[in-house]
């Protein structure tokens, strides 16, 4: 179905466009003035002025991994993130937990985990998508690295960004 | 199995079955898939899961003298049973009705996974089988998304170690006894059985017993859920990052069709391909599991020459060069060719022209037996001899092997090409018999002696990494398909003949292993007419041998007593 | 030739191109990000120095060591000359504009050519080569489009251009910028002619044309200087950046700065046509005559008076850039050849017909 648009007809003078232009000179003009006078900035001045206390719970920076109340990595390497990871940021090795472990009843766990983050775009696919609660995403957004290799986290910096995180589903810890 | 047709209607729908067909298998005929777990066409049917349930109806019985009324295309009315029946056990009967996804039959199902699911484990982020798992895959099609069971899970044994290749996890296990019977009617070492009763029921090993035959992975296949798990294949990958290529084994001359499963060019596991000619739906364990040295740090990612004593990595151009120019100096008669069953048929073509162009008949292949085993390992290890008899028109292939041996000695062979074997190991050479050689130019895709002994040694790829047909041991046609990329310069044998070939001066216009087939179906009359294509995933019969696959045989007599479907 | 002459002339070059215009041309840059950034309600670059008036050596060291790359599919010889034919043409036209009366005697300008706007234009007409070559040595899509475009572009624009200055130059009779200023120091600005002997019923009458003259002017300068609303030759949303896609490191920042270069120069010779050049409104401080001498104090007042116009037109280039909207191109080429073509040939004919007014002077 065709939709008319309905355009204006314009005077004879809105035709020669220039009020229209001077209007809008006009409107840059107030706003130039007011910027230099000071009001109506919003800008932040970035690494002096941070954000940090204002972020919202909601907010998407950094994925880790985060360890439960008994420091078990809660992680079971079942690579769903990896499947689900739009920019593939992630790679994990599985790895079967050694029987004398404390921990040898959940049986798997990753022997590699690693999440490129020149890579990763903080879409928080992998938080959604983790059955084990063991991936979240941090406030952190500043990632930095001197190198490509020092921006791939592997598994102990996650969880070190990621550290404890309590009051999650624990269904490995009932007594069996 | 009488070609008598019975008329059948299936959720609406008249169609003509063979009298006898299962209604499971009439119902995926008629594209209506019926979910089962305890029902497999290679083994009996006990019909213990009850997950095949389906509504059934018959005509009713017409009173004496009384005519059943017929609707426009002949049909008589169906009366419908009130209670379902399996469909995996029953046989169809003429004018029979079958409901697929009717209130009765979705409720069965629904109500048979929730019992299923009552007691199974939320184990799917560390189960293997997710992924291709028919719990998983049921559960989403007639599963509640909540469960209403509030009490205590039975605690069944996890874990378990069954056998050297197999884990048994008992929470996971469904009973649907197919392990059981596979080791029992397939295998022939009833090992399996079931203990306790009710919902404390669990699988297990007689006492004293393993799960140990050649064969016990294929349980692992067969198992619809995570109970069996493969040692070998446990928490190394997820199947849904595998990549599946269709190909064929080549650990013996049975030629099992197989799927390999591949990631970013590593294998990660190997699983038999149904071929009701060649393997049935199983393979052994022993050719399943010999691929991890594919990825192995010995693997050649280079040519080497050697050059006063050592060996100097260098490019293809360079190297065949070098062995071009050394071969030319000998006459035909100096040179002899010892090729490998290994090779695909195509590459044996090239292989036949390379002693063409040389001008030697000194060719040939080495042998590999063992014991078969009266199931699918057949006594010729070799996947292609058969193909080496056909292509380079030798009657025993193995024959002129004495003569090489004997010629080294003697000092008359002073050039050796060695095709993809490593003959010091495995045709019992020595490298000072190789030694004596003035140049020997070896391929293969590992490190190994004879490579050591040579003075060019070209990287070819293995049997994951090529493409071609091979002729099994009943002269069946069988297309082998490149699953991963090889490592560093590694190229397909056939590549790497025609590059000495051109090398050697001898153009001969082909530039694909399509092309080679071609040629294969213009020099052959065994071949005349073929296509790839037609050749497709499960091969052709091509040429006779009398002989059979004991396995294929069995299975043949079982389908046409009746047990399984086949 | 002496070589006073030599050396005089070798100080106003350095002094006027090197010392001034090069260092306006940066800061034109940085202007331009601050105002535009004010007019966004942003900040703009304030980090390197006070208030980020470092930020053009940072860019340009920044330009100097980023990595000079030759696309492999270029004509390279063309491909070199291109940037410099593009910046070079807009400095050559600044060695005629008058930027201050006298100092120590001597003529504030390079060259005091008598032919100075037909300079101007013959000279600006071809840095149209720089973008041609640019967009055709590129060899590839989005800068050949661009350089199509600049070409029709800045032809069409050239001919209202030159047509808009032909009753300023019927008033002022003389093709001699200097001149030209001094004529508007006693009879007052071109646009301005409200003082000294000029302030009669013609003039004021005159005041008409040269106000239509201005307006084509301005746009035409606009054009030629590929700013926006007329900036289609570069265009990012359509053409990527169109002539200069392909160049990196100086080679781009030599068309970046020919670019703000050109707007200086444009600037320059709007202000010495139409708003005076260097002198003062209501013929203060004005000199007898272009051969008079002046005092010292006078001619530095009239290079500041000159210098600070200048700004202020820049600082309207800029104002413009960042408050319209981009012309399509069809608009751009009937605007050019219907509008302003027509406009300036009436309106040589309209100053013609003033000027034949029997009212006196």
């Amino acid at each position: 179905m065709a939709i008319v648009v309905k355009r204006p007809k314009l005077k004879w003078w809105e035709q020669l466009y220039l009020p229209a232009i001077f209007k809008g000179l006009g409107i840059t003009l107030r706003h130039f003035f007011r910027t230099l006078s000071g009001e109506g900035k919003v800008t932040m001045q970035y690494p002096e002025e941070k954000w940090n206390d204002q972020l919202p719970e909601y907010y998407r920076g950094a994925p880790a991994l985060v360890t439960d109340e008994q420091d078990r990595e809660r992680c079971v390497a079942c690579q769903l993130c990896e499947f689900i990871c739009p920019p593939r940021a992630i790679t994990i090795h599985p790895e079967e937990i050694p029987g004398d472990d404390k921990w040898a009843k959940v049986e798997k766990r990753p022997k590699t985990f690693e999440i490129d983050m020149i890579r990763c775009i903080y879409c928080g696919l992998c938080e959604e998508v983790c059955p084990e609660q063991a991936i979240f995403l941090r406030k952190d957004y500043a990632i930095t690295g001197t190198s490509r290799a020092e921006m791939v986290h592997d598994k102990n910096r996650l969880y070190e960004i990621g550290g404890k995180r309590v009051g999650l589903v624990n269904k490995w810890n009932e007594l069996k | 199995m009488s070609e008598e047709l019975v008329s059948v209607q299936i959720d609406g729908e008249w169609h003509q079955f063979p009298k006898g067909t299962r209604m499971i298998e009439a119902c995926r005929q008629a594209g209506r898939e019926v979910p089962h777990y305890c029902y497999h066409p290679k083994l009996s049917s006990p019909g213990n899961c009850r997950m095949c349930l389906v509504e059934m109806g018959m005509p009713p019985r017409p009173k004496p003298g009384e005519e059943l009324p017929l609707d426009e295309a002949g049909h008589p009315p169906i009366q419908w049973m009130p209670r379902p029946v399996i469909a995996c056990a029953n046989t169809v009967a003429p004018n029979m009705g079958i409901r697929t996804d009717s209130p009765l039959t979705n409720a069965c199902r629904q109500g048979v996974m929730e019992l299923l699911l009552i007691n199974h484990p939320l184990d799917c982020p560390i189960c293997d089988q997710a992924g291709e798992c028919s719990l998983q895959e049921f559960s989403v099609e007639h599963g509640r998304g909540e469960s209403r069971f509030r009490e205590q899970k039975v605690k069944k044994p996890k874990n378990v170690d069954i056998g050297p290749r197999v884990r048994l996890d008992d929470e996971r296990c469904i009973m649907c006894s197919r392990c059981i019977r596979f080791t029992d009617e397939i295998a022939d070492d009833p090992v399996l059985g079931f203990t306790d009763r009710g919902s404390h029921t669990v699988l297990t090993v007689h006492p004293g017993q393993q799960l140990a035959n050649n064969y016990s992975l294929n349980t692992v296949d067969i198992c619809p859920v995570g109970a069996l798990t493969s040692n070998d294949f446990r928490f190394q990958m997820r199947v849904w990052f595998l990549k599946e290529t269709n190909t064929i084994d080549t650990n013996c001359a049975t030629g099992a069709n197989i799927v390999v499963y591949s990631r970013e060019n590593v294998i990660y596991r190997i699983t038999p391909r149904q071929n009701n000619e060649v393997n049935s739906d199983w393979m052994p364990d022993s050719h399943r599991l010999n691929f991890h040295w594919i990825n192995s740090e010995l693997r050649l990612t280079a040519p080497l020459v050697r050059e006063n004593g050592v060996f100097r990595e260098c490019s293809w151009a360079e190297s065949l060069q070098v062995a071009a120019d050394r071969l030319r100096s000998y006459a035909g008669g100096d040179i002899a060719i010892i090729v490998s069953a290994r090779l695909t048929n195509e590459e044996l073509l090239m292989a036949k022209r390379l002693a063409a162009l040389l001008g030697t008949d000194l060719i040939a292949a080495v042998p590999r037996t063992g014991e078969a085993d009266n199931y699918l390992v057949s006594a010729d290890r070799n996947p292609n001899m058969n193909g080496v008899k056909l292509i380079l028109g030798l009657d025993d292939p193995v024959a002129k092997l004495g003569e090489i041996r004997s010629g080294l000695a003697g000092g008359t062979v002073r050039a050796l090409i060695v095709l993809q074997e490593n003959v010091i190991d495995d045709a019992g050479f020595t490298a000072e018999e190789l030694g004596r050689a003035d140049f020997v130019l070896s391929t293969y895709p590992l490190a190994n002696p004879t490579a050591d002994a040579s003075d060019v040694v070209l990287p070819g790829a293995c049997w994951a990494e090529k493409s071609g047909t091979m002729i099994n041991v009943t002269g069946r046609l069988q297309r082998l398909k490149r699953a991963i990329d090889g490592p560093g310069l590694t190229l397909e044998p056939w590549e790497l003949l025609r590059d000495l070939i051109q090398a050697l001066g001898g153009g001969n216009g082909i530039y694909s292993a399509d092309e080679l087939f071609k040629q294969l179906t213009h020099d052959y009359p065994e071949f005349a007419g073929l296509t790839l294509s037609q050749v497709g995933d499960l091969g052709v019969p091509l040429i006779e041998t009398g002989q059979t696959i004991p396995l294929i045989e069995r299975e043949r007599e079982r389908k046409a007593r009746g047990i399984i479907v086949g | 030739m002496d070589w006073a002459f030599l050396a005089i002339s070798t100080v106003k070059i350095i002094g006027l191109v090197f010392l001034t215009i090069l260092p306006m041309v940066a800061y034109s840059v940085w202007a331009e990000r601050r105002v535009s950034a004010a007019i966004q309600d942003r900040v703009g670059p304030n980090r390197v120095g006070w208030a980020g008036l470092l930020q053009p050596m940072a860019d340009g060291l920044k330009f100097i060591l980023k990595e000079d790359l030759t696309p492999g599919h270029v004509r390279k010889t063309y491909y070199w000359m291109a940037p410099a034919l593009t910046m070079i043409p807009s400095l050559l036209t600044c060695a005629v504009l008058p930027f201050g009366s006298r100092l120590f005697g001597e003529k504030m300008v390079i060259a005091d050519l008598d032919v100075g706007p037909l300079f101007v234009f013959a000279i600006a007409s071809l840095s149209v080569y720089g973008i041609v070559l640019a967009g055709w040595a590129s060899n590839s899509k989005y800068p050949f489009l661009g350089g199509v475009r600049s070409t029709s572009q800045m032809i069409s624009y050239e001919i209202s251009l030159g047509l808009s200055i032909v009753p300023l130059l019927m008033i002022f009779g003389t093709l001699n910028l200097g001149e030209i200023v001094q004529y508007q120091a006693q009879n007052g600005w071109t646009l301005l002619p409200l003082w000294g002997e000029g302030l009669s019923l013609k003039g004021m009458l005159l005041a008409i044309p040269m106000f239509i003259s201005f307006v084509i002017f301005t746009t035409s300068i606009f054009a030629e200087t590929n700013r926006l609303p007329f900036d289609l030759p570069e265009c990012e949303t359509e053409l990527v950046a169109g002539y200069h896609t392909e160049y990196s490191s100086m080679k781009f920042a030599l068309f970046f700065l020919g670019e703000y270069a050109a707007m200086i120069i444009g600037s320059g010779l709007a202000v010495t046509l139409f708003l005076g050049g260097w002198s003062l409104p209501f013929g203060w401080l004005a000199p007898e005559s272009t051969t008079a001498e002046v005092p010292f104090w006078h001619g530095l007042v009239h290079i500041g008076v000159f210098f600070a116009k200048v700004i202020a037109f820049i600082l309207f280039f800029i104002w413009i850039r960042w408050s319209l909207p981009r012309f399509r191109y069809d608009q751009l080429m009937r605007l050019g050849w219907v509008f302003f073509f027509e406009i300036a040939v009436i309106n040589v004919l309209l100053t013609a017909g003033i000027m034949m007014l029997p009212l006196g002077k």
